[in-house]
C-alpha cells in the first residue's frame, strides 16, 4: 500500500470528484471532501517524512513501465515540501468551505462546487508529482478547467466574476499553450518528455536557438500561469471576484504550484550550467520580480476593497519568489522555496478571515470593516497577524523569508536589489496600517451591519496563523526542507 | 537565393503553423467580441496540434502498425497520442469558454469586452 502513495494522493482525489457530483444533499458532499482531502494531506505528509527520513527518492512507475518510456511520479525534497503545503491548505480551507460555501453558493450547487474543488486540488498535486513534462500539461489543464468554473460561481452574488473567470480562461489557455509550444521544440531536438531524462539528453545538445526558443516559451507560459509581474491582469480580478473559499484556496497555492513548474522546468530540466545570471532569464526575473513587488505594493495601499487588496500583495509576494529564483544560486533558491511556503500560510489565513466578513457582509471594503475590531475580535486579529506577516516582522514566518531572501540577495553581492526588497517589504506597512486603523481605531458607525463569528468561521483561519507563527519562531525545519529542496537542483546540475 | 527558397520549401510546415499561430494570437488579443476570441483561441491551439504532428511524420513512413516486416519505416505516434489529449483539453476549455460566454450575455445583454469594461467600472463606483 505504502509504495504507491505517491500516485494515490493525485488519485484518490481525482477519482472521488465524480463520486461527489452525484450526491444530493449539501452536508455530504461537504464532509466527504473534508474526508478526501484530509486523507490525502496525510498521504503527503507520510511522503514528507519518508523522504526526510530516508533522504532517498521516491519513483513510481505507472503501471510498472520505466523511464523514459514510461510516466514516472517522482517524489524527491521539493516535491515533498510542496505537496504537503498544497494539500494541507486544502484540507484547511475545505474545512472553512462549510461556512463559506454554505453563505455564498445555492444549495443545489453544492455537490457540483465540491467536484470542481476536488478537480483543482488533484490537478495541483499531479503537476508537483509527475516527472512527465506533458504530463504536467495535462494537470495544468486539469486544475485551471476547474478553477475557471470555480471562480465563475462568485456570479450568484456578484457578475462580474463572469467576465473574470472569462478572462483568466483565456490568458490561462495561452499560458498553457505557450508552454506546450515549447515543449514541442524540446521533444523535436531530443525525442524525449521525461523531466529527468531531457536534463540528460539537453546536455548533449548543442545551445542552439530552438532551445532557447523554447525555454522562452516555458517561461512565458509559465510566468503568465504564476500571475508575474506584467503577466497578473487576470489575478486580481479573478481572485476579488470569486466566491471567498476559491479565493482563499487559490490565492494560497494556484499560483504557487506554477512557480514550483516554473522551478522544476528551468533547473531540473535546461540546468543551472545552461544559463546563469548573464544568460538574460536571471535578468529578467529579477527585474520583473522587483518591479512586481513595487507595483503590487503600491497598488495594494491604495486599494480599498480587501480580496482586492491582498490580491495586489500577492503579485508583490510573487516578485519575491522571482527575484530568488532568478539569483541561479542555492541560497537564492531556498528563499524561494521558503517564502513560496510562508506565503502559502499566510495568505491562506488572510483570506479565510476575510472571506469570513465578505460571507456575511456581501463584500469587505475598508468602511465594512470599521470599527470592527471589537466585534470580530478573532477574525481582526488573523488579519492583523497575517498582515505582519507579509511586511516581515520578527517572530512570523514573513520574517524568516525576508531574512533568507535578502542574505541570498547580499551573498550574490546584488546590495541595490537587497536595499529595495527591504524597502518593498516595509512600503506594505502602509497598507497592513490602513488596515489597523480603520479596524481598531475608528468607532463602528451606527447604520453598519452587525458582524458575528462563531469558533467555526475562525478556527481555520487561526489554524494557519498559529502555523505562521509557529515557523517563525521555530523555523529550522522548514529551512533544512527547503535547503534540502534547493540542493535537489543544484546536486545533479554540477 | 535558392538556398532560402530550400529552407523554405524543405520547412514549409513550420511556416504555415506560424502563419495560423500568428493569426490566432492576433484575433484572441484584437477583438473585443469573446465569441471571436474563443475562435481566435482556437485557431492558436490547433496550430500547435499540427506542430506535433507534422513533426510526428517522417517521409516514406508508414501508419505505426507492426506489419513483421523489419524494413517498414513508421511515422513516430507519440505526438498523435499527445496530441489527441490535447484536443480533449482543448474541447474541455471551449466548451467551458462558450458557457461563461451564455452566462455573460444573459446577465450583462452583451458579449463585446469595452461595453462590459464599462458596465463593470459602473457598477465599481456605485459600490463606494
Amino acid at each position: 500500500m505504502s509504495e504507491h502513495l505517491p500516485v494515490l494522493q493525485v488519485i484518490v482525489p481525482l477519482l472521488a470528484a465524480p463520486f461527489v457530483a452525484f450526491l444530493r444533499g449539501r452536508e455530504v458532499a461537504w464532509w466527504l471532501t473534508l474526508v478526501i482531502t484530509g486523507v490525502t494531506f496525510a498521504m503527503s505528509l507520510a511522503l514528507y517524512a519518508h523522504v526526510q527520513d530516508t533522504g532517498e527518492t521516491l519513483i513510481y512507475q505507472m503501471g510498472g513501465w520505466a523511464a523514459p518510456l514510461g510516466i514516472v511520479y517522482v517524489i524527491d525534497a521539493a516535491s515533498a515540501l510542496v505537496l504537503p503545503i498544497v494539500s494541507g491548505i486544502g484540507f484547511i480551507v475545505t474545512l472553512a468551505a462549510r461556512y463559506l460555501v454554505g453563505a455564498e453558493i445555492d444549495g443545489r450547487d453544492h455537490p457540483l462546487f465540491y467536484t470542481a474543488w476536488l478537480l483543482t486540488i488533484a490537478g495541483m498535486l499531479g503537476q508537483i508529482t509527475t516527472g512527465d513534462a506533458f504530463n504536467i500539461f495535462v494537470f495544468l489543464e486539469i486544475s485551471s478547467l476547474s478553477a475557471y468554473a470555480l471562480v465563475a460561481m462568485g456570479a450568484g452574488r456578484d457578475r462580474r466574476a463572469l467576465p473574470a473567470a472569462f478572462n483568466y480562461l483565456i490568458l490561462g489557455t495561452v499560458g498553457a499553450t505557450f508552454y506546450v509550444i515549447g515543449l514541442g521544440l524540446l521533444y523535436m531536438l531530443t525525442g524525449t518528455l521525461n523531466l529527468a531524462d531531457l536534463s540528460v539528453r539537453l546536455a548533449e545538445v548543442e545551445a542552439t536557438r530552438a532551445v532557447y526558443t523554447a525555454m522562452a516559451f516555458i517561461a512565458l507560459g509559465l510566468f503568465l500561469k504564476m500571475a508575474l509581474f506584467p503577466l497578473h491582469f487576470w489575478l486580481v480580478p479573478a481572485y476579488s471576484f470569486a466566491p471567498s473559499a476559491v479565493s482563499a484556496l487559490m490565492a494560497a497555492t494556484a499560483t504557487k504550484v506554477s512557480v514550483y513548474v516554473l522551478v522544476r522546468l528551468l533547473f531540473g530540466v535546461f540546468g543551472v550550467s545552461f544559463f546563469g545570471v548573464d544568460s538574460g532569464v536571471g535578468l529578467v526575473l529579477l527585474t520583473l520580480g522587483i518591479t512586481g513587488a513595487f507595483v503590487g505594493t503600491l497598488a495594494a495601499i491604495v486599494e480599498t476593497d480587501l480580496k482586492k487588496l491582498f490580491a495586489q500583495s500577492s503579485i508583490a509576494q510573487l516578485g519575491y519568489m522571482a527575484i530568488g529564483i532568478g539569483l541561479f544560486t542555492p541560497a537564492g533558491l531556498a528563499a524561494a522555496f521558503i517564502h513560496l511556503f510562508n506565503h502559502a500560510l499566510m495568505k491562506g489565513a488572510l483570506f479565510l478571515a476575510i472571506g469570513t466578513i465578505a460571507a456575511q457582509a456581501g463584500r469587505a471594503s475598508m468602511t465594512t470593516i470599521e470599527g470592527a475590531g471589537r466585534q470580530i475580535p478573532m477574525t481582526m486579529t488573523a488579519i492583523l497577524f497575517g498582515g505582519l506577516a507579509l511586511i516581515g516582522v520578527p517572530l512570523t514566518a514573513g520574517f524568516i523569508s525576508k531574512l533568507y531572501l535578502i542574505r541570498a540577495l547580499l551573498e550574490s553581492d546584488f546590495w541595490l536589489l537587497a536595499a529595495l526588497t527591504f524597502m518593498s517589504s516595509a512600503l506594505a506597512l502602509a497598507y497592513v496600517w490602513k488596515i489597523i486603523e480603520a479596524a481598531w481605531l475608528k468607532p463602528r458607525p451606527e447604520d453598519a451591519p452587525t458582524l458575528h463569528e462563531t469558533p467555526m468561521m475562525w478556527i481555520p483561519a487561526w489554524l494557519l496563523v498559529i502555523a505562521t507563527l509557529g515557523f517563525g519562531i521555530l523555523a529550522s525545519p522548514l529551512i533544512e526542507g527547503a535547503t534540502a529542496a534547493a540542493l535537489v537542483f543544484f546536486g545533479g546540475a554540477s | 537565393m535558392s538556398s532560402l527558397l530550400d529552407a523554405f520549401l524543405g520547412q514549409w510546415n513550420y511556416f504555415l503553423v506560424i502563419l495560423l499561430m500568428m493569426i490566432g494570437f492576433y484575433a484572441v488579443i484584437a477583438r473585443g467580441n469573446m465569441v471571436k476570441k474563443m475562435v481566435g483561441l482556437n485557431i492558436f491551439q490547433t496550430s500547435v496540434f499540427m506542430l506535433y504532428i507534422s513533426m510526428g511524420k517522417i517521409s516514406e513512413g508508414t501508419a505505426p502498425i507492426l506489419t513483421g516486416d523489419a524494413a517498414t519505416v513508421y511515422s513516430n505516434p507519440l505526438p498523435h497520442v499527445l496530441i489527441l489529449t490535447a484536443i480533449v483539453v482543448g474541447v474541455a476549455t471551449t466548451a467551458v469558454g462558450y458557457a461563461l460566454i451564455i452566462r455573460i450575455q444573459e446577465s450583462f445583454d452583451t458579449i463585446e469586452d469595452d461595453d462590459i469594461i464599462l458596465l463593470m467600472e459602473d457598477e465599481t463606483e456605485d459600490a463606494q
